[in-house]
Order: C-alpha cells, then structure tokens, then sequence
C-alpha cells in the first residue's frame, strides 16, 4: 500500500480472480525479469523528502531581485502575486493537451487569448500556443524559412544569442541547412554592409535580433530594406521590449520568435520558460506547432478547438512540419495572466523602467571607468570594458549577493575583456549605485 | 467571454514600486518607437482572478477524475513535487557555477536514478518533452554513423505501423528516411516484415515497449541481435515505461538509446500539453555524442561537463526543464525501488481488469493479457450500431469522465485506447466500466442521444472542420 496507489491487498485478489489468472507476476509472462528491482533506495515519507530536498535547495544561492544585473536571455522582472495563485489551479497544471475539446474550453479559450497577445506584441497575424523555449523555437523558423523556399542558406546575425545559435545549428544541420554568420560594427549591431555581400539567389532568411544579445535595438526597417521580399525575415525579439519598440511585424517580418520568460515567468534555472512562435497567415502552413482557433458549437454558441491539425505529426507523421508535441502550454497561462495583469500600460511601464535604469547604469558605470564597448542605442542590456581579472571579481560579488554582469569573453573572444549587463525594474537606485562601488573596488 | 471583451480603456490590475531613478530621458530613434500600444487586456485585479477562476472550471483534469488517455499515462500529480520546485525558482542559468550546487547535485542524483531504471549508462537531461528526447536520440545516432564514417549508407530508420506520429517526425527532422512495417497478426513486430526491410543502410530501429496496443514485443531481445548484427541501433520510446518498472530495463532488452518522459512514468504534471520532460539515456559508446552540458560525478561532487568534442550540440538552452526535474526525483525518492515496481504492478493489474470487465460488451484488439494499456476496436459496434468511437468518446465526458485517447493506434480502426494508470482505484474503475456498459446499451436502443452527446459540457461538439477552413486565429475588435 502506498498513499498515491489505492489498491487493498482484498482488492488485488478480486481483481486477479476477475482476469482470471493467480498472480500479478503472471500479468508480466512476456517480459524477460532481467533485474530483480533496482538498486534504488525504499520510498521515503513526505517529512524525509522534504528534508532532502530542502538540504540541496540551501545549497543553492538564491540572489535578491534588485541585486540581479545578468540577463542574457533570462530575466528576473517583478511578478504580481495573482499569477502564481492563479496558475496554481489544478484544473490547468493537470490536464492534458486539449484533445476533448468540449471538456478543455479554459485551456483552448486561454491559449486562444495568449495567441492573440503574442499577436499584438509582435504586429504579426498568428501565434501558435508554445514551443519549448526561445532557443528551439529559434531553430524551427529557420526550418520554416527552408519549407516555404526550398532554399538551405540561412544568413544569421552574430549578436543572436550564442546558445541559440548552438542550438540552431544542432537541428539544421541533418537536413543540409548553411548558416553563414553575419558580425556586427562598431554600434553592436548588424554589418549591413557584410549582409549585403552575403546575400544571394540561394539565401531562405536573414534572422536578427531585436534588441540583440549585446542590448542593442537593431534597425529593422534598414534591414529589411536591404533584404528581397521573397527572403524569409526572421526576428528573435524580447518581449518585454515590445511594448516600447516598434513591432517586428511593422518592418515586414515573417517570423518573429524568441523566449517569453520574461513575461511573469520566475528564472528557474532556465526552465521552463516559453517559446513563442508567430507569423504571416500566408506561411501558416508551413508553421510548427499547435494552433487553436475560434469556432461554433451544435448550437451556435462560441467554443475553441486545435486547428490545422493536417499539418502536425500525430497525423502528418513524417511529413509533418515539426515533431513536437508536448510543449509549455501552462507556461503560455503563466504569460497571459501576466499579461492580463499589467495590459498595455503596465508592460509599457516596465519595458521603459527597465530602458531607464539600464540607461542610468550606463552612465555611472562610465563614470567609474567601464565604459560602454558599443555605440549603438540600447533596450536594458549593454556590453562595458572591464578589467582582465574581471571573471575573478564576478565570483567575488557573488559572495557579496551581487549576481553581477556577466563576462563575455569567451563567447566573443574578439570583444576582450568585457560584460554583459542587465538592468530591469526590479534594480533599484540604491542597487545600481551599490553595483558600481562594488565594481570599482 | 474573452478577457478583450472585459477590458476598459483605463483600467488597470497592476502597480509598480515607488521610483527613485532619474529619468534620463528616451533617445530610442522615433521609427524604432512604437506607435500603437499592443491590445492588451485593461482590467482590474478582481477581473483577472474571475476570469482564469472561470476558465478553469470549464477543464477536466486528473484532480477532478478518472482520465484514461491511452499512452498519456494520466497518474495523480503528487502535490508536494509542486512544493519542492518552488524551492528553485529563483536561480539564474547563468548565475556562478559554485551558487548552483544543490541543483547540479540534484541532476546529477536524478541522472544516476534513471540511469539504473533505463539500464543506461549515461544520460542528457536537456530535452524538454518525449518527442525533443527522440529528436536528441536520433541525432546522437546520426553523430555516430557519421563517426565510424558509416552515415553515408545508412539513411533508414524504421517505426513500425503502430508507433507514435512524433516517431516517424522525429526521424524526418533528423535527416533520416522513414520506413514504416507492418505489424504481425498478433499486433507485434512481424520479424519476417523486419527482416526483409533491415539490411546495413538501416541507422535506427525505434520501438516502443510495451508497444502502443499496450502489448509487450515478446521478441524484443531478437529483435536487438538482428538490429546489432546489421550494425543498426535500437531506440526505446519511453512513453510506456510505467509498464515495466523493476522487472526489465530497456538497457536489458538491448535499446542503446531510451528516452523518458518525466511527465508520464514520474508524475510530474502534464499542464495542458507541458512543460514536459524527455531525459535520454545512451549505452556508453553513444555518451561521447549527448549534448552539451552533461551532469557527471567527480570525486564527491558533480559537475558539468562541456567538454565533449563530439557533441551533438545542444537541443534547447540551458538544463532542460529544470523544475520538472525537481518533480521527477522527488517523485522517485517518495516511491523508491520497491514503490516504483509496485506502479507498474498496479497499472498492469488496473488495465488488465478493465480489459476483462470491458471484453464483455466492448470488443478488444488482440485480446490477451496486456500491459499497462489497452485498445477497444469499435468497427464492428459501429457498423451494427452507427455509433462510432467518437461518440462514445463525447457521451463518456456526460458521464463526468474524460475520453480514452480515440483512432490511435492507426492499425486498428475506431480505436479506443484505454490506459487507467496505477493510481485509479478499482471503484473507480468499476464506475468507468459502468458508463461504458451504460453507453453501449444507449447505442443500442437509442443510438442519437449518443450521437449527439455531450449535452452537460460546457459547449456541445464542436465545428472543427470550418474552424480549419475558415481559420480564426486570435481574437479581433
């Protein structure tokens, strides 16, 4: 007996005698016994697994929102209390994927709405309800740009974050797609004049950033200036910085993915988070993912269902567009009630304080001695000189409950010495100034 | 109603902290600035909880009932799992390797836990659901042909008839080409089929076991000599491992490449469709090729290890899902060797029993004793009746139960895949039974009020075929 497994021992022999053999062993004829158990401890009580547990969290160093100046993808903005009371409810953390329709409205009506906000944050027509995360969803539209061309040369800007460009090339690479890296200048955003050159008849997409892994706003609407219609643009955004930049959509992206951490979403050691995926109706076929839509029931009243299913892999199967089936649906809830919460003025808000604060650190961080690498204007990220013990001094503050800047260096060897650093509305001025007496020490 | 429809200009759910930060002052260039603020919901705090309070109440969910979704594995979601991921939620991906460590060592145990359950001697935590983890493990085979210079020959995977769609798509992301065989007559793999398809420009054999009729591949451990002797290698779909814990490990049978889904076997919730989990395990000629970064013990401590020169690369950023792993190891430190074994016991005991009861009304694809799942074929009832697996699915969600997964396995038409779980009790079961018998006395005597159903849902059936045809996306004014 086990307090998750129902079953009396009176039970067990009625249910045998019901099937018709004498033992449970008999149910498993077929299976070779090749162990005889694991080598796995007895189960434990709640109390002990507690204490387990707990023991390695308190190893862990958990840092204080307004002491966090690392981002680099994932971000540490302040979440409303009702969102995680919310999304706690368990009639949305245990169900399934909405296969019953009729029994799944609040799921399907959800992801509907959480659609309709990634939408209007990207200026694009359609969203599907979620890929794994930013990096993967990432990868995909570059597999999208390779099914609506039929061409295999992806030109991708080098201020992508690293990570998703590694991940990029882990699911492009088996299917033969090129992806020729495009660097930056002296603004910390893309050599247009490099794009240029490498831009050809064989090109599927040109894929940026917007703001790019060194914070800088890149100039979507040159970019796209320069690119033909018929190649696929892709934009890797940062939610947040939506509701203050203009929307991808606007410059005539086809594309726009990126990670939705940010939006309400706590670090978690990097997951789960979000990956959101959005594009024109016209290459909606072509598109991975789940996609809900609106639709009428027997008596005319207004329901949600999954649609295009044709294009996904439990009925396309190898044809299909991707493989992906489960996904972080509960994460886009966690995002739309975020959303829900702070509504347009509210993330505007946020995205200006973050913009604000990171502008006010630039500037005291100069003054003492780390100047900004970059020209280019920023969102709530940019890259300073440091010193070559820097990595030592990051360690350090760690120590003192400072997440600090985060050293590039080795991702970007050319840049020498330097930082990565994130400002959000969670750093206060006390916070900030504190950072750079630490740093100067 | 949407949350849009909720919305008054002005209102506002949210309020940041005091400011004491100079303003500086917006140098963004103007054509880069937004003009028109996103559609965002302006509601209220009150309006916010009403209505996800309200949404929720229109779901089924594990904690609300029985839900037999075949090859799902719906098991009750411990809460106290829950109640251990929140002790993680604030660390930083990038935050210093030395602030991480109760995390790296709890990685590290969950790997070596699901190493011994696979039989596996390495293992990625990185994939973030089961069909990520058979992306990663055909990715790993496909490093490995390339390796040992054999990857130009060898362009075939093959996935038996019965296997999950995200097989076959998995194979096609990865380069491969898919050859689908035939099933037996007696639901498993036809050796004689495989035989004739399985020569050396095969790379990967993926199976599932128990298979999706929830039959187990008796012939497994033949299946792996003729894979191994070609040179192929064998891939375990794990979405059926509550089947068979603590009586065989893939890595027994012979698979070189399993992976898990966390969500299913380990009990950490399925959230609408995820955040899942899809740990692959690799025999240790394959561990040279996982992504990157790799949890492994060094002296007392664990670490990361980036240093793999032969990488695949990486399959998403960081460690995966990391809070779900939380919910996986303590699932497996309240269960234990001994309580894990006891799952697979009682699922397989749960399904068989439904099998009985439920074989004397309802006709069962290849009756004999199963594993932790089952499928009804409904062809003939529906051709005496007119009532098709469909039906029955939707009047069983009147009853206040949710659907069996329905036309899955493909092989078997007007499918009705039951999977009840070990954490369903046989009153539980008895009521399921109960219903069924009930449904297919309706279709009998008044087979419109099935066809019709459900009638106490929210909404009634749905029109998916012009929702598809005229698609509506999001919401518009």
């Amino acid at each position: 007996m086990h307090r998750y497994i129902p079953h009396t021992e009176e039970e067990i022999k009625e249910m045998l005698q019901e099937i018709g053999v004498g033992s449970i062993d008999e149910l498993f004829v077929d299976v070779p016994k090749t162990i005889d158990g694991y080598k796995i401890p007895d189960g434990k009580d709640e109390f002990t697994v507690r204490k387990i547990v707990e023991t390695l969290a308190q190893k862990n160093k958990a840092f204080q929102p307004e002491n966090v100046f690392l981002g680099a993808g994932i971000y540490y903005h302040y979440i409303p209390t009702v969102v995680k009371h919310l999304a706690a409810n368990p009639n949305f953390l245990t169900a399934y994927t909405p296969y019953q329709a009729e029994v799944s409205q609040g799921t399907l009506q959800m992801l509907f709405e959480y659609q309709t906000m990634m939408c209007e944050l990207t200026g694009m027509e359609v969203a599907n309800s979620s890929m794994y995360d930013g990096a993967s969803s990432f990868a995909e539209s570059l597999l999208m740009a390779t099914r609506i061309t039929g061409k295999y040369k992806m030109l991708v800007a080098k201020t992508i974050n690293p990570e998703y460009r590694t991940v990029a090339r882990t699911y492009t690479s088996p299917i033969g797609i090129k992806i020729e890296e495009i660097g930056y200048t002296e603004l910390g955003a893309v050599n247009l004049d490099e794009l240029k050159a490498k831009l050809d008849d064989e090109t599927a997409a040109v894929a940026v950033a917007y703001p790019n892994f060194f914070g800088v706003i890149e100039d979507l609407k040159t970019i796209r200036s320069f690119i033909r219609q018929n190649v696929i643009f892709i934009v890797v955004a940062e939610p947040v910085s939506l509701a203050l930049l203009e929307a991808p959509g606007t410059f005539g992206a086809d594309i726009v993915v990126g990670e939705g951490q940010s939006l309400g979403v706590t670090p978690n050691l990097g997951g789960p988070g979000i990956g959101f995926f959005t594009t024109l109706e016209k290459h909606v076929r072509k598109m991975p993912g789940r996609l809900i839509g609106q639709t009428k029931d027997l008596d005319g009243k207004t329901g949600y269902v999954m649609i295009l299913q044709t294009r996904e892999q439990h009925i396309r199967r190898e044809k299909a567009t991707s493989n992906i089936c489960s996904n972080q649906a509960y994460i886009a809830l966690i995002n739309a009630i975020y959303l829900s919460i702070m509504g347009p003025q509210g993330l505007k808000e946020v995205a200006y304080r973050s913009y604000n604060n990171a502008h006010y650190l630039a500037k005291k961080l100069e003054e003492a001695g780390f100047p900004r690498i970059f020209t280019g204007e920023f969102f709530n990220e940019f890259v300073v000189r440091v010193s070559t013990d820097y990595r030592n001094r990051w360690h350090e503050m760690a120590k003192d409950g400072i997440l600090g800047p985060i050293p590039i260096d080795r991702v970007y060897k050319e840049l020498g010495p330097s930082a990565l650093v994130c400002a959000t509305e969670v750093n206060t001025k006390e916070s900030m100034d504190r950072l750079v007496e630490v740093m100067r020490k | 109603m949407t949350i849009f429809e909720l919305s008054k200009p002005g209102r506002k759910g949210y309020e940041l902290p005091t400011y004491d930060v100079p303003d500086s002052g917006c140098n963004i260039p103007e054509h880069l600035l937004r003009k028109k603020p996103p559609m965002l919901p302006e509601v209220s705090e009150v309006d916010v909880v009403r209505h996800y309070t309200n949404l929720a109440l229109k779901n089924y969910s594990v904690d609300r009932g029985f839900y037999p979704l075949g090859s799902c594995t719906m098991k009750y979601n411990p809460k106290i799992n829950e109640d251990m991921a929140i002790l993680f939620t604030q660390l930083h991906p990038f935050q210093p390797r030395e602030t991480i460590e109760g995390a790296v060592e709890l990685m590290g145990h969950l790997k070596e836990l699901l190493c011994e359950i696979t039989g596996t001697d390495d293992m990625t935590l990185q994939p973030a659901a089961g069909a990520h983890g058979e992306l990663t493990g055909l990715l790993i085979a496909r490093a490995y042909f390339e390796d040992i210079g054999e990857l130009g020959k060898r362009k075939k995977v093959i996935v038996p008839d019965s296997a999950h769609g995200t097989n076959p798509a998995s194979a096609g992301m990865a380069g491969f080409e898919v050859i689908e065989i035939k099933s037996g007559p007696d639901g498993c793999v036809d050796l004689e089929e495989l035989k004739k398809h399985l020569d050396e420009t095969v790379a990967v054999i993926m199976l599932t076991n128990p298979n999706t009729l929830g039959l187990f591949e008796k012939d497994i451990l033949t299946i792996a000599k003729m894979a191994h002797d070609v040179g192929a290698l064998l891939y375990y779909d794990g979405a059926n491992l509550n089947a068979i814990m603590g009586r065989t490990r893939p890595g027994d049978m012979g698979f070189d490449i399993v992976h898990l889904n966390l969500h299913k076997t380990f009990s950490t919730p399925h959230g609408m469709g995820g955040p899942g989990s899809g740990p692959i395990g690799v025999k240790s000629p394959l561990a040279q090729y996982l992504p990157v970064p790799v949890v492994r013990k060094s002296g007392e401590k664990y670490e990361l290890d980036y240093n793999l020169p032969k990488s695949i690369g990486m399959v998403r950023t960081f460690y995966g899902n990391f809070l779900v792993l939380v919910k996986a190891y303590t699932y497996i430190l309240t269960m234990g060797g001994k309580g894990l074994k006891h799952v697979s016991d009682m699922a397989v005991l749960n399904a068989n029993y439904l099998r009985a009861k439920l074989s004397k009304t309802f006709k069962i694809a290849y009756d004999r004793i199963c594993m932790h799942e089952f499928v009804i074929d409904n062809e003939e009832f529906a051709k005496k009746t007119g009532v098709k697996t469909l039906d029955i699915a939707k009047r069983l969600l009147d009853y206040g139960l949710h659907a069996p997964t329905i036309y899955f396995p493909l092989i078997v038409h007007e499918a009705m895949m039951i999977e009840p779980t070990e954490t369903e009790s046989k009153q539980t079961l008895d009521a399921f039974v109960e219903a069924m018998e009930k449904i297919a006395k309706e279709a009998q005597e008044n087979p419109q009020l099935v066809k019709g159903a459900p009638y106490t849902t929210p909404v009634r059936r749905l029109d998916d075929v012009n929702a598809t045809k005229y698609p509506v996306f999001r919401f518009k004014r």
